[in-house]
């Protein structure tokens, strides 16, 4: 892999040689907290964050997207108006981009989502190195660091980013750029060492995840479910914030007048009353006890049959999110009878 | 810079698309049940409805302008290409729509979706296709399918039951279907106001006893409402059938049919693309399925 190194103060240069091609988005403080938006400047910019509040997916399967114009005598025309727009993702943490790589599976194989893909190789990602905070637990969930699914990626070593550079496209990035960057040395692979060394002892958040669906089966009937199910509030703020939840519902609309609509699809939650319900009034999943038993069990269950690795990158998201304090680290640590572990 | 452009793809998403329902006209409203028509479908495009191949017990994603998408399975066979014939049942949104729609009407189909029946594992075997209910809705494709190869099955039998005579779906066709003599078909209602009907009354698990079954050499294809699963499957496990070889239709919500919306998920797997045809191992190992 080529590796070189960029002075942090030739950043804003780098970013207005890049804004040429592209608009670039980057998390902008917002309220103490951070999401992703376009930039007008290069120093709204925070690199050193703890999380979005939403995470990237946003940008490939959209809160709200249209699929389908209805015309009659045409029938359903594809919508690709605003599958062109070409960005930059810039600071994206390693949770996220294992979460996005995850999510290149899921509408990949078979079937591929042509708007998720299409937007995909529209968007570049640059990827950063972040510090853990109390809500991490990455390096459990083995997203601590990512070997693809970035264009360039970023590792703070003080005065300097050393930039991996993974795709032949961030290799044109730099070779835009090319005065920036400079050659690493003996010393910059030190300091990295170091870097990663601080990085792993900065977690304080652990769960092992290596038997997992055993543990899950063992536990199918456990009464954690229930107490979930109580407690739980069925908002499905988790599902939104979750980089890799990635249900959806799809629903027609239709312009009043004319037989004319637009078929669009929106962000959904398993935790929904409506997720299982079927014409008819049969509810496969009526309980709120077995909604949230069912999303648990397919991200840290089902993908791990599907896709070989649960889909919980350990980004926080969803405990900082929960509006009645379930914590997944918490839920799986009492499901291992390890609930002592980890919380201080 | 010529690499900023490589970067945006221009190709139209239309390419390949498989959310993309193409359109089919209504060539035909057979009113077979109150409530429980059956349409008979033709692609608009010709190249479209002469390569369209299907497996029995898929399914497909209808569109009804301006109402939505839902998934229906496809009752015909492919033995009889050309048209597709969908048993669609008056119960939402979209079917409602269908219903107040007529003959060369157009609506949005797209599919074949889901694993169908394991048909080459099925041949050389005899089969029992036991439905309740609209559960003959799905096995209607099987059925056929099997009796157009009828040289590549043993013994071939049906049961179905249904409330009474007037809910028996395609009733005239299956009655016919009991002359013959290169089959076992068995009809059962739980009542007969009529009083004209001439095959069995009672209860749907009582044909058993009317029948003579291998365990070892059968596949039993299953579907109906969850009474129908629990006393059949009773009777297929009292006869010791083996849980693969016992093979169940079910149904979910469904939106985008190709695994990817999650709605049919039940426990590890999703309808969709891993069924709708399960096995009874299957079931007892996915938590929610039956």
């Amino acid at each position: 892999m080529k590796i070189v190194k960029i002075p942090k103060k030739k950043l804003d240069l780098f970013a207005s040689i890049l804004r040429q091609h592209w608009e670039i988005h980057a998390p902008v403080e917002q309220n103490g907290r951070y999401a992703f938006k376009p930039l007008t400047h290069w120093s709204e910019a925070r690199l050193h964050y703890n999380r979005t509040i939403l995470p990237p997916k946003k940008y490939f399967m959209p809160p709200r997207e249209t699929m389908f114009h209805y015309r009659e005598g045409k029938g359903y025309v594809p919508a690709q108006e605003e599958l062109d727009q070409r960005l930059i993702l810039f600071g994206v943490h390693p949770c996220d981009i294992y979460a996005i790589n995850i999510l290149d599976e899921v509408f990949g194989g078979k079937y591929n989502d042509p708007y998720f893909q299409t937007r995909r190789k529209n968007i570049g990602i640059i990827g950063v190195d972040c510090t853990p905070d109390e809500h991490c637990f990455c390096r459990s969930m083995r997203a601590d660091t990512v070997e693809k699914g970035f264009d360039l990626f970023f590792t703070d070593l003080g005065e300097e980013y050393m930039t991996l550079v993974g795709t032949s496209l961030g290799d044109d990035m730099v070779l835009m750029a090319a005065p920036l960057f400079e050659p690493i040395t003996a010393a910059d692979i030190q300091k990295y060492k170091q870097v990663s060394s601080e990085k792993r002892q900065a977690f304080s958040l652990d769960v092992e995840i290596h038997d997992l669906p055993e543990i899950f089966e063992l536990e199918y009937k456990s009464e954690i479910w229930d107490e979930l199910g109580d407690q739980c509030l069925s908002c499905g703020s988790c599902s939104m914030v979750c980089p890799t939840c990635y249900c959806y519902d799809v629903a027609d609309t239709v312009e009043l007048g004319s037989k004319a609509g637009d078929r669009v699809r929106t962000w959904d939650s398993c935790l929904f009353h409506t997720h299982a319900l079927v014409a008819g009034g049969e509810n496969f999943r009526e309980k709120r006890s077995s909604r949230i038993k069912n999303r648990f069990y397919h991200k840290q269950r089902g993908m791990v049959a599907e896709y070989g690795r649960p889909s919980c990158v350990g980004c926080g998201r969803c405990i900082v999110g929960c509006p009645v304090h379930i914590d997944i680290v918490q839920v799986i640590n009492r499901l291992r009878g390890e609930d002592h572990a980890n919380r201080g | 810079m010529l690499i900023a452009d490589e970067k945006t793809v221009k190709t139209p998403v239309l390419a390949d698309n498989p959310y993309q329902p193409h359109l089919a006209r209504i060539v035909r409203i057979f009113k077979m049940v109150p409530d429980n028509h059956l349409f008979t479908l033709r692609f608009e495009d010709q190249w479209t409805a002469e390569r369209f191949k299907h497996r029995p017990g898929q399914f497909m994603m209808l569109s009804v302008p301006g109402a939505g998408e839902a998934p229906i399975s496809i009752s015909s066979s492919p033995t009889r290409p050309g048209v597709l014939e969908l048993c669609v049942r008056r119960v939402g949104r979209v079917t409602d729509a269908l219903y107040r729609m007529q003959t060369n009407d157009v609506v949005g189909l797209r599919g074949p979706y889901g694993n169908g029946f394991p048909i080459e594992t099925l041949i050389g075997n005899d089969l029992l296709i036991v439905a309740g209910g609209l559960g003959m809705a799905p096995l209607r494709s099987l059925v056929w399918w099997a009796l157009d190869h009828r040289d590549k099955f043993k013994k071939i039998t049906l049961m179905y039951g249904a409330k009474n005579p007037a809910e028996m779906l395609y009733r005239d066709e299956l009655v016919s279907l009991a002359d013959r003599s290169d089959m076992q078909c068995l009809l059962i209602v739980d009542r007969d106001p009529t009083g004209q009907w001439k095959h069995h009354v009672g209860l749907l698990p009582t044909l058993f006893d009317h029948a003579d079954i291998n365990p070892a050499t059968t596949y039993a294809a299953v579907c109906g409402p969850p009474v129908v699963y629990k006393y059949i499957l009773q009777r297929l496990l009292a006869l010791n059938f083996s849980k693969d070889r016992i093979l169940m239709s079910l149904e979910r919500r469904m939106k985008c049919g190709v695994g990817k919306c999650s709605h049919c998920s039940v426990g590890y797997k999703y309808t969709c693309i891993h069924g709708p045809i399960f096995t009874y191992w299957d079931a007892i190992n996915l938590p929610e399925l039956v």
